[in-house]
């Protein structure tokens, strides 16, 4: 028995799923939905990484190398908006941020 | 049962364990570490499929510095927990179960469609995966490579002009406006006249 392709897909459609799902039961936290978006980002990198080394096709890893360029600058920032919700509210509660009343 | 497959049982647990501990974890640090953990362990699964590069690369980019990052933030936030977790339970049963079945969904479709591929396509003997992608992405992908150091340039900025601070309450100097500052600026000269005494004393006393 050896390692298809197919293990490496449904490996990363757990993850996503895992990734979703935290959205769902984290939806208060803003720090726990942004390591959500991170688990659902690293799916998508196994996805790409497993079809490039499945078909010989190096194409695949060079997108992965742009998706974590992406994700780093998006972390950095969400962080530092994460801080700057935190300085001014003291708290990081997805609901309590209704002040532009939409 | 080869060794690799082993291999890669082993890893995936781990890494599906890692990743649902971080969407349960009860204090953030504990979410963060489980993360650094299912990072590492997809690093692993991609150095064993020949993506060398890229798993070290999510070592060092990932675990070394956006995580670290994350542990940072969450060491200076003082995150209170309980009011957030609050009805995480009610919605447990729910979402677990739509997630397992989404899992089969995908799983169904993605066996049936990809399971049929076979072996992976083999390298030649001499197959370096740093060199050939770093030919790739400084050949074909040099404009995609300089727009992404844009964007890394572009989140410091954004990050570092978000989280700054001028506070109006402080006294500081301003080291240009010292440094430009000339004598007359800070000396008034005043010409004064130079003033003689009045000679009132009797004459054999100034004459020596």
């Amino acid at each position: 028995m050896t390692i298809t392709l197919a293990h490496y897909l449904i490996l990363s459609a757990i993850l996503f799923c895992i990734g979703v799902f935290g959205f769902f039961i984290n939806r208060r936290n803003l720090l726990i939905l942004l390591m959500s978006i991170e688990l659902i980002l690293l799916s998508a990198n196994i996805n790409f990484v497993a079809f490039s080394t499945w078909f010989g096709e190096a194409s695949g890893q060079v997108f992965v190398f742009f998706i974590l360029t992406v994700a780093a600058a998006e972390a950095a920032i969400g962080l530092a908006i994460l801080v700057l919700l935190f300085r001014n509210l003291s708290t990081i509660n997805v609901e309590e941020l209704d002040h532009l009343n939409g | 049962m080869t060794f690799t497959t082993v291999l890669f049982y082993l890893l995936a647990i781990v890494l599906v364990v890692a990743a649902f501990r971080v969407i349960t974890a009860a204090s953030p640090i504990t979410a963060v570490l489980h993360l650094i953990l299912a990072f590492f362990s997809a690093s692993m699964l991609w150095i064993l499929i020949g993506a060398e590069f890229l798993g070290l690369l999510l070592v060092l980019v990932y675990v070394g510095a956006v995580m670290v990052l994350f542990l940072f933030v969450v060491m200076m936030l003082d995150v209170k927990m309980e009011n957030l977790r609050r009805g995480m339970k009610a919605y447990l049963p729910l979402g677990l179960g739509i997630g397992i079945i989404m899992v089969l969904e995908m799983a169904f479709v993605l066996a049936s469609s990809w399971g049929d591929v076979g072996a992976p396509v083999g390298q030649p003997v001499n197959y370096n995966n740093t060199r050939s992608l770093g030919e790739l992405m400084y050949t074909d992908y040099v404009f995609a490579v300089e727009v992404g150091a844009v964007i890394l340039l572009v989140g410091m900025v954004a990050a570092i002009a978000l989280t700054l601070r001028r506070r109006r309450d402080v006294k500081y100097n301003n080291p240009s406006q010292q440094v430009r500052v000339r004598a007359k600026d800070r000396v008034r000269l005043v010409n004064l006249p130079s003033q003689t005494e009045t000679v009132t004393t009797e004459s054999g006393s100034e004459s020596k």
